[in-house]
């Protein structure tokens, strides 16, 4: 209860950033914006074919020009972002949730329990990220909710070691011993004991693992394997319009600059933590 | 020198703990490869599916046997060398491995070469002169380069190299490789692609780990005792800090196995990752399975190895 009454803003908790996180976050919060308004402020409908030239240059009507169809590439890029933070934000959600929860009661649990699932869950990132992705996709063909369970299931093992390794430390501690003594059930432990004492380092590296699977999800796109046209996330957009490089259009940069902006101010935001946040438990 | 016989137990620990993991692996590389939609008899027929005809053919191969008696005689076949036969082109796996985990191996064996001396040197020197320009200049490069999409780092070589520079040809085979220089330009730009985001990996968490050990209080003692930072660095941090390099060394050149897959498309290589694709999407199960063991086995290896040389280097490790 007191969590809602008492918004932790940066400023009253005493959390200052330097101006390299600010920039990070301010670079977040456009593209979530973008994310959210997206379809009232594109100039034109993603899927129309606008401009009579194909890989049309930068102009006062096209502002970043056009793609292979005479699309309108601003307009393409802002539908674009619904498709990649959308899937990136739902997959890294699923991803760390499962792994923290299981690494959590691994850490708690303890013994064979954690052994065998630990070395399950090792075995299973020997496999590289993007190589499992396309198979499963080659596989069991692309929709968006396949895309979103494989990238989480991606991702979920590193999130499991992370959460492990910092929820076995905190478990050590008197006042998890203590709550033992007390009586209190296994949900209270993980719940109330263990998970607010890992959360600020698991927060953080919820942003990095976010840009990962940004990138493995432009990957597969720019493979022809994840989203499907007409839509398009920004990988989608750079495989599409590829043949206008040796041209230089401006219909390949932009997407690609539009992930590289999102992917390095998380990267940014997430380096300029405070430490507090950061490393909370140790 | 005799390293106590408690060291080599240690090491022999590690080889069991891989080859169980090893067993693991394999059981769930075959049952997940089961999992795969599409029933391969009737793919195989394609339009003379006919229920007998796909009953005859399923005998044939064998797969009307219980999951668990396959996965036995696979592992069997495995263990000896026998890699079974690709359903699509009736041709031995190993025959049609061989080549293409040799174009793999190459690769990955340059992009090594080139990569590991540098990317220590760097993270090394990052961390021996912490904030300096060379440190920040290093930083952020290397988080450019981790943040940005590999098909972007290819392609941006394509535009410098091949487009504006003309130097490179922009596909590497295809191109009739007669002399050294021949090779050298078909190998240039995938090595240069993978050199960078490789290496990037590397520096960051050489880097890391150096500047933990320095910031032990051991190593400030050698500081106060008088040495110079070189000596601080190199002689008193770095043997200390050689168990997570290898570590990071490791897990960045698992990578040059499997996670190539975007150099070869846009490359046009003909490597192991870009076979195991269009496995799957022929359904040609026992080439997949070889595929992901080979994938599972370098990177079991490389991560054993680098444990190994954690245990040798760190007496801590092996009490």
């Amino acid at each position: 209860m007191s969590l809602a009454l008492r918004l932790p803003t940066p400023a009253r908790l005493g959390y200052s950033f330097n101006w390299a996180g600010r920039i990070g976050l301010a670079v977040i919060l456009f593209w979530a914006a973008i994310a959210i308004i997206g379809p009232w402020i594109a100039p034109y409908p993603p899927g129309d074919m606008v401009d009579f030239d194909y890989f049309g240059p930068m102009s006062s009507q096209f502002w970043m020009g056009s793609d292979y169809l005479g699309r309108d590439i601003l307009s393409r890029i802002i539908m674009g972002t619904r498709y990649t933070t959308g899937i990136a934000l739902a997959a890294v959600i699923l991803a760390c949730a499962g792994g923290v929860l299981l690494g959590m009661i691994a850490a708690v649990v303890g013994g064979w329990f954690d052994t065998l699932l630990s070395r399950f869950l090792d075995a299973f990132n020997g496999i590289p990220h993007l190589l499992f992705g396309l198979v499963v996709v080659a596989a069991v063909g692309s929709s968006i909710p396949i895309l979103i369970v494989t990238l989480a299931a991606m991702y979920l093992p590193g999130s499991y070691r992370f959460a492990r390794a910092l929820a076995v430390n905190v478990n050590t501690m008197d006042f998890v011993t203590v709550a033992r003594a007390r009586g209190e059930g296994f949900g209270h432990i993980i719940l109330r004991e263990i998970f607010p004492n890992i959360l600020g380092p698991v927060l953080a590296d919820l942003g990095l693992r976010f840009v990962f699977i940004v990138l493995v999800l432009s990957g597969l796109s720019f493979l022809g394997l994840g989203v499907q046209p007409p839509n398009a996330d920004w990988g989608a957009l750079v495989r599409e319009n590829i043949e206008g490089l040796s041209l230089g259009a401006p219909a390949v940069i932009f997407p690609s600059i539009a992930i590289a902006s999102l992917t390095i101010s998380v990267n940014m935001f997430i380096d300029n933590l405070p430490t507090r946040i950061r490393d909370r438990s140790e | 020198m005799l390293r106590s016989a408690t060291t080599w137990i240690l090491v022999g620990q590690r080889l069991g703990i891989a080859l169980i993991t090893l067993l693991i692996v394999s059981f769930a590389v075959f049952f997940a490869t089961e999992l795969l939609p599409g029933d391969v008899a009737e793919i195989l027929l394609g339009q003379a599916a006919t229920p007998e005809a796909v009953a005859g053919l399923r005998t044939a191969m064998g797969l009307d046997e219980p999951a668990i008696w396959r996965f036995l005689s696979w592992l069997g076949g495995l263990a000896t060398g026998d890699l079974g036969m690709s359903y699509v082109n009736k041709m031995a796996v190993a025959d049609l491995l061989s080549g293409r985990l040799m174009n793999t191996l190459r690769l990955a064996g340059i992009v090594t070469l080139v990569c590991v001396p540098v990317a220590l040197a760097l993270g090394i020197a990052a961390a021996m002169w912490r904030g300096s320009w060379l440190d920040r200049l290093v930083s952020v490069l290397t988080i450019s380069v981790i943040s940005v999409p590999e098909f972007m780092v290819a392609t941006l070589a394509v535009l410098v190299f091949a487009v504006w520079l003309d130097w490179l040809p922009a596909l590497s085979f295809g191109v009739d490789v007669d002399s050294l220089g021949d090779m050298l330009r078909a190998y240039a730009m995938p090595v240069i692609s993978l050199s960078f985001v490789v290496s990037a990996q590397m520096i960051r968490m050489t880097r890391a780990a150096v500047i933990e050990t320095i910031n032990t209080p051991y190593v400030e003692m050698a500081l106060l005792k008088g040495a110079s930072r070189t000596r601080m660095v190199l002689r008193h941090a770095l043997p200390n800090a050689l168990g997570p390099i290898a570590n990071a060394v490791a897990l960045s050149l698992s990578y040059l196995v499997g996670g190539v897959i975007i150099v070869e498309t846009v490359f046009n290589y003909p490597g192991v990752a870009k076979l195991m694709v269009d496995a799957v999407s022929t359904r040609d199960l026992p080439l997949i399975q070889s595929c992901a063991m080979i994938f599972c086995i370098s990177y079991l290896a490389l991560i054993t190895l680098a444990d190994m040389i954690a245990i040798l280097s760190n007496p801590r490790l092996r009490r």
